[in-house]
């Protein structure tokens, strides 16, 4: 698990209750969307046994007993607006647990003959794109993050605004600097946008990719 | 990659971002790109040169007079499926390597707090 959070502290709160067994990382500057082109949580990104990626990050739900009733939750008497605002929009957003789980199980049991495993051409072309404007966005979510954790942080929102600006479909620069700003990722003086209007704009629906499990067997020499 | 002065330590920056320096040039996966002659000798990179030869931007804080590189802009996130080494502090603080589950399958997720 890769926590991408710029207060390492943040985090602990979380991983210090589950202690967890597994390797549970921080990532303050989300090096994890630099080096893998994550662009949300939870993303998930599987590697083989010989260190190379047979599936580029994508939305990576775990399967739950029961989903949270969004809408109950909005009727919740005495709950901030923007958070009502937000838990009604998040009842909207598509995620697909059962479908990852089984896919993931299957490439556990199959290996490489899993029809989930990618080539690495595949992989590469599904891996999101990279021009300039996304690798500026990069640059910039990560000198913000580091005036931020070096006793500069009134200089870190100008780099996260060129951030969000640059590549607006990255949730983890634009939730990680709105969070900073006001806890509900609300409208603040800061930044132009947060959560419930930039999400308004793309429909809630469209918040996650759907995930691509069209079976794609790696490239075979004939 | 943040940088407190243009000249880049060429092991520094093969940790950092995967790219080896080798006698044809700086290399990662299949693709290689030509750098000045005896860059790969000398131990020292130029940040402008391995910016514009790699499509990295390097962006500039004037207040601070600190630079960051950024990745590579070549059309895909990731530029080969070899998984670049990732070293992050653990939730105890240690380091720790990606590299170190070579052998076994390994599944990363990303959360976050917020």
């Amino acid at each position: 698990m890769v926590a991408l959070d710029v207060d390492p502290k943040a985090a602990r709160v979380w991983i210090d209750q589950i202690r967890p067994n597994h390797p549970s990382l921080i990532d303050p500057a989300h090096r994890a969307d630099e080096l893998f082109g994550v662009i949300n949580v939870p993303n998930g990104i599987w590697i083989d046994e010989d260190g190379t990626i047979v599936r580029p990050a994508e939305q990576a739900f775990p399967e739950r007993q029961t989903a949270p009733d969004w809408q109950k939750l909005a009727d919740s008497p005495d709950i901030p607006e923007q958070l009502r605002e937000t838990l009604q929009l998040a009842k909207h957003i598509k995620i697909q647990p059962k479908e990852y789980t089984a896919a993931l199980r299957d490439w556990v049991a199959n290996g490489s003959k899993s029809k989930f495993a990618l080539s690495a051409e595949e992989v590469i072309r599904r891996s999101g794109p990279r021009g300039k404007a996304e690798a500026e966005a990069a640059a910039q979510f990560e000198l913000g993050q580091y005036l931020w954790a070096n006793n500069r942080p009134d200089l870190a929102p100008r780099h996260w605004r060129e951030a969000h600006r640059l590549q607006p479909d990255n949730w983890t620069y634009k939730r990680q600097a709105w969070s900073l700003a006001d806890p509900f990722q609300g409208q603040s003086d800061l930044y132009d946008s947060c959560w419930v209007k930039d999400v308004k704009k793309i429909g809630a629906e469209n918040y996650y990719p759907p995930l691509d499990l069209t079976p794609a067997h790696r490239a075979r020499p004939c | 990659m943040i940088l407190t002065s243009l000249e880049v330590d060429a092991k520094a920056f093969e940790v950092r971002t995967g790219w080896a320096l080798k006698p044809e040039g700086a290399c990662k996966g299949d693709t290689c790109v030509p750098l000045p002659q005896n860059t790969a000798q000398s131990g020292k990179l130029d940040a402008r040169m391995i910016s514009e030869r790699l499509g990295m931007p390097l962006i500039h804080d004037a207040e601070t007079n600190v630079w960051c590189l950024g990745p590579e802009a070549m059309g895909h996130a990731l530029t080969a499926a070899k998984a670049a080494e990732l070293e992050l502090p653990d939730w105890h603080g240690k380091p720790f390597r990606l590299s170190s589950l070579r052998g076994q399958k390994v599944l990363i997720v990303t959360w976050s707090s917020w």
